[in-house]
């Protein structure tokens, strides 16, 4: 299945790109997904950070399923304000 | 009314847009950029936002705030791009019918949009730059 992914803010300058269609299998996890991710994007392993998962604009925990078509977010830690 | 902008914000929008028969109190936040922050020159702000998802964030603490006081109306304008020294990142308005309720649900909005709102700020200081919050590591509950 298909999955658009969204980098934004330090993901966004590590990925070098600000959005990626990334193929997974079937019963795939957002977990599974920043697994796959990191491998395609080594520099997105940044040391120490603190991660929250959006999917379809809705946080999720990594266990979360995904389907074709999500649209997923990988949150660095805020700083609005 | 929740939204981001790239242009500088108007407190008297945000006044205008909460104004109420039944209010007898209108409280405002205003978040500003200051020229220093742990020791660092800062030069500017640039904010960057996970855009339908942070507005709907802020509409999401507009709800949280309507259970928990007696308000009338709320309004939060958050603004993206470079923000310079003394602007304006943030405003925030409530009108109630009593004062309490006004400055608790203000406060209660800027300490969530801190917390849950997909919005991030890059420190622009002499010497450098840096994306706040991610060096920290600091920990962020799932909801």
């Amino acid at each position: 299945m298909k999955i658009k992914v969204k980098f934004f803010a330090i993901l966004r300058e590590r990925a070098g790109t600000a959005e990626v269609t990334k193929e997974i299998k079937e019963g795939s996890t957002v977990g599974d997904l920043w697994q796959a991710l990191q491998q395609e994007y080594p520099k997105l392993n940044v040391p120490g950070i603190r991660l929250l998962y959006a999917v379809n604009q809705n946080y999720v925990k990594p266990e979360n399923q995904l389907s074709d078509q999500d649209e997923v977010v990988f949150i660095p830690p805020v700083s609005g304000g | 009314m929740f939204r981001i902008t790239n242009q500088p914000i108007d407190l008297q929008e945000l006044v205008r847009f909460v104004t109420d028969p039944e209010a007898g109190a209108i409280a405002t936040f205003i978040g500003t950029t200051r020229n220093n922050n742990e020791g660092r020159n800062v030069i500017g702000l640039d904010y960057e936002a996970y855009p339908e998802m942070a507005e709907k964030e802020l509409g999401r603490i507009g709800d949280d705030a309507k259970k928990q006081w007696q308000i009338c109306r709320m309004a939060i304008i958050h603004r993206l791009g470079p923000v310079q020294i003394t602007e304006a990142s943030v405003m925030i308005a409530v009108s109630s019918a009593h004062r309490e309720a006004a400055f608790a649900a203000c406060r209660f909005a800027i300490e969530q949009i801190k917390k849950a709102v997909p919005i991030w700020k890059k420190e622009v200081f002499e010497g450098g730059e840096v994306w706040i919050g991610t060096q920290t590591g600091q920990p962020l509950n799932h909801k």
